[in-house]
Parts: C-alpha cells; structure tokens; sequence
C-alpha cells in the first residue's frame, strides 16, 4: 500500500466549537494557518447543536445573540484566514512523526501534519446515541450501524430504520432503492423532519415501497452478530419484524471519544493545562475551551476566548522559532488590517 | 417540599426541591444519573422520566417542542415527560417519577 502524504499545516484544531472558531483568529492574527476538524456536519460545536435559537446574553459587548447567530459571526470574523474545514470527520489519532511534527489521522482518512494541535473538543465528540436494548453491542458494526457512510453495504438487505427525525426519514427514502425491504419504526404519526421528506415518505408507504411500524423496538433477535429480526412493542402488542439490518437514529450525545488515547495527562475526563500557556502535558498540544481543566475554570465561551488567545502566543514559536513576537493591536497596526483585509478596498 | 424518585437500580430517593426550579435540575444536583446534557433547552432527551400516574395529571401538558424532543428519548410511554420542561411549584410536592433507561 501506498504511504498517504500528510497535508502540512501551522496548528490543526480538533473541533469547531466557538474556542476552536475563535482560535482561528487569534492565530490568524499571528499569520498562522489553521486546519479544523469536527465530527459534526457544520461548525459550531454545542451552539449550533444544543442551543442554535436560544438566546446568549454573556457574550462581551454583545448583549444577545443566539448560538447559531455566534456561530455565523465567529465564521465571518475567521475567513479572512482561510481556514480549512473538514466536517463530519472524527480525529481519531494523534502521533509524533519522523520530524517530530504532530500527526493527525481521522476516520475518513484524512491525514494531517503540524508542529502545534489544539484540541478544542469541548464536551467531547457528538456521537450518535445507542439505544439500550439488550445485547445491541453483539450486532454493532455487523447488522447495527448509527450512521451510513457506504449505501452499497445494505444493497438486497431487510433494512429497519427507527426514529422520527430529519436523519431516519432521509435514510429510509435514500436507502429505499437499494434495499430489498425497508421499514421505519417511530414511536407517533408526527415526523420532525423537513416537510419534503415526510411527503416523500408517506408516498413511498401509499406506494408499498416502504413499510411504518407505529411503536418502538423491544428486544432484537439473531445469532453471532447477525439480526433476524426484533420485536416491536406496538399499540396492540408486540410482534416481531423480520430485518437483517438495524439503522437507529435518536440523535446525538457528547462522548470524550477517542482524545482518552492520545496519551494525555486526563483529570476527570479533561485536559489539565497551566494558565499561561494552555498547553497539555505533551509539547505543542495545547488543549482550550470546555474540554480543558485548571484551578477556576469556568465553562463559559469567554474563557475559551481568552484561552484561545494565550495560546496562540505560546503556540506561535514552535511554528516560527525564527521570528519574533511582537504584540500589536487590531486598532492601530497596519500589519494586521492588512491581514485582515481591511486596507484593500 | 419534597420529590420522590426511583433510580435505574429501582432504589427511590426523597429530594427537597424549591419552587421555580427544573425538576431536571433538583435530580442532578442531588447527584441522580441524568446526563441533562443541555441542561434543559429541551434538546438533548436525556433527563427522560416515568411520572407516576397520579401525578401525570397535575402537570401542566406538555408543549409540542417537548413531545418532538422525546422523539429522541429511548422506551417512550404514556407517562413520559423530559423532567427540565417541568417546573416545580407547590401543587407538586410530594411528586414521583422514575429515571427512565439511558442512552449508552
Ligand atoms: C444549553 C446550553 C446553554 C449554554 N449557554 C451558555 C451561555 O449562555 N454562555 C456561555 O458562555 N456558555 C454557554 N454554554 C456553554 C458553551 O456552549 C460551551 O462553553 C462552549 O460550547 C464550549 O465551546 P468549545 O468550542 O470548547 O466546545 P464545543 O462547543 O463542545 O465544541 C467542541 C467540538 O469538538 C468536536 N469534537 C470533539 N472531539 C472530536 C474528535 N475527536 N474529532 C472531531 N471532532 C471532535 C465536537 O463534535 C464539538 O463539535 C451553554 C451550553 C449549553 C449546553
Ligand atoms: S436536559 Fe436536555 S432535554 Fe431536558
């Protein structure tokens, strides 16, 4: 097999909350580049998955602003750094190479190279929930999937999908036309999904395409892995649906995932740092925001932008040993507003 | 007043609650397992409970955002309810309700 070239960059941020959006920033400022990976579809951390419309009245100089609102203006306040996105990615490695630079592989393959990383992981990875059924864990990976990267895997499969969500109901209409069979188990007539899908769906039912179960799953049934069916508890009993493929989907829940095996210093299931310097127990991983442990830590957004501040002054010779730091004002130096664009209308 | 709930390992707790308050908040902070991850926006399911018959009455119903939001909740029945969409007030002391089953 080929060896995959890394893509070289300044800092690779692992996770697009609002510390690591605003860090994008702070190092801009510094001239550094900045690559950003979340296991979510779109930046924005918990803001934009918790609490998108909900009002935020802690923002300094911004008396309210909703969490998507914050996530548009950190967005817009970051591009003129150009920083690269790589959504709907999990990191799920992080290693010293050859030339002692860090290394950063996700689970879709993409392969990152910089001397600093800051994890800005927050509460952790958003990660589709496992519905407690009894035995689930034997079918995971095998009949039990929480996510389709590959629709080729359930062409000609007995497909059940449960959930009444944007996610169940896109699956069972776009996995419809590989599938031998397909039903969706939902607990209510009411969908919460876009309005085209449920249409699309109810069709699809009119047509003898798809199948709905009204009640929700009860047991599962198979052998080493396999599912051959589960029971569902409806209004009028339970039955049992043969089905040899079990997609669930009840949203998401934060997990610290796979940062509990880069090999640092946890204290509780966070990342202890110093104060000054935001920097982990390993040289060049620096660790902002929620996901980040010291003495009066609060975990409010104005902490991780004060943190995302001094680190990037910590992070910034181990990326330009040769140059000095100067410290500069966004107001007054030219430097800056040229970086930031604002000299060249 | 006061608030009884029963955990996943069937043991029941008394709990002193105060008016105004989240029932979600009053179970955390006694240190019961919800996860309350969004710490009652109502976007997370994750402080599902079973209310006792009796008692799922005398609350108020709930509004349509929270009957979409235990969409997300595992084992959903007729006495469900996300315990951060119900705020304590007098008419509930002596209230019961069971944790409902937790996501892995
Ligand atoms: C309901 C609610 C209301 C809140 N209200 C306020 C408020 O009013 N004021 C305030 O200051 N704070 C508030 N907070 C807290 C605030 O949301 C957090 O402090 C803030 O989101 C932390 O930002 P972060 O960037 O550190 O982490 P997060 O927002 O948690 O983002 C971290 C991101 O990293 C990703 N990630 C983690 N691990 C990996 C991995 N291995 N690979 C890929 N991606 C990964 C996650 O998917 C996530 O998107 C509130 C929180 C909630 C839940
Ligand atoms: S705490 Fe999240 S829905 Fe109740």
């Amino acid at each position: 097999m080929m060896e995959k070239t890394p893509v070289r960059t300044d800092v690779i941020i692992v996770g697009a909350g609002p510390v690591g959006l605003f860090a994008v920033f702070e190092l801009g400022l510094l001239n550094l580049k900045c690559h950003l990976i979340d296991i979510l579809d779109r930046p924005g951390g918990q803001c934009t998955e918790l609490f998108p419309q909900k009002p935020i009245y802690d923002i300094p100089g911004i008396p309210n602003c909703t969490g998507q609102e914050l996530t548009d203006r950190l967005l817009e306040q970051g591009k003129p750094f150009n920083p690269v996105f790589h959504c709907s990615e999990m990191v799920t490695q992080l290693e010293k190479n050859s030339d002692d630079h860090w290394q950063v592989t996700t689970d879709y393959g993409t392969l990152l190279e910089a001397p600093v990383v800051v994890i800005a992981a927050g509460g952790g990875s958003f990660m589709p929930k496992k519905p407690p059924i009894k035995d689930i864990e034997d079918y995971e990976g095998t009949s039990v999937f929480y996510a389709v990267r590959d629709m080729d895997q359930f062409r000609g499969k007995n497909i059940l999908i449960a959930g009444g969500g944007d996610s169940a109901l896109d699956w069972v209409n776009n996995l419809q036309s590989v599938a031998k069979n397909i039903g969706l188990v939902h607990r209510r007539k009411v969908f919460r999904a876009a309005p085209d899908s449920v249409n699309k769906f109810i069709s699809m039912t009119d047509e003898g395409k798809a199948k709905f179960h009204l009640g929700q799953i009860a047991a599962l049934h198979g052998n080493n892995g396999q599912l051959e069916g589960v029971t569902l508890k409806c209004e009028d009993g339970e039955i049992f649906q043969d089905c040899d493929i079990l997609l669930p989907f009840f949203g998401l829940t934060m997990k610290l995932g796979p940062i509990a095996d880069f090999g640092l210093n946890l204290h509780e299931n966070l990342i202890p740092v110093d104060t000054a310097r935001f920097e982990t127990s390993q040289k060049g991983i620096f660790a902002i925001g929620d996901i980040n442990h010291y003495p009066g830590k609060l975990k409010l957004i104005l902490s991780g932008f004060h943190e995302a501040a001094l680190m990037s002054h910590a992070a910034f010779p181990y990326i330009k040993p040769d140059e000095k730091l100067r410290f500069q004002y966004t107001t007054s130096s030219s430097n800056l507003q040229n970086a930031l664009g604002i000299n060249k209308k | 007043m006061r608030i009884f709930i029963t955990d996943r390992e069937n043991k029941e707790h008394e709990l002193v609650a105060e008016e105004g308050r989240r029932m979600m908040e009053i179970i955390r902070d006694a240190g019961l397992p919800v996860k309350a991850e969004c710490g009652g926006c109502c976007a997370c399911a994750t402080c599902h409970v079973y209310v006792l018959e009796d008692w799922f009455t005398k609350l108020t119903e709930a509004d349509e955002e929270e009957l979409d939001m235990l969409d997300m909740a595992f084992d959903v029945r007729d006495q469900s309810r996300l315990s951060c969409q119900i705020i304590m007030s007098d008419a509930l002391d002596g209230f019961k309700a069971t944790l409902a089953p937790d996501y892995d």
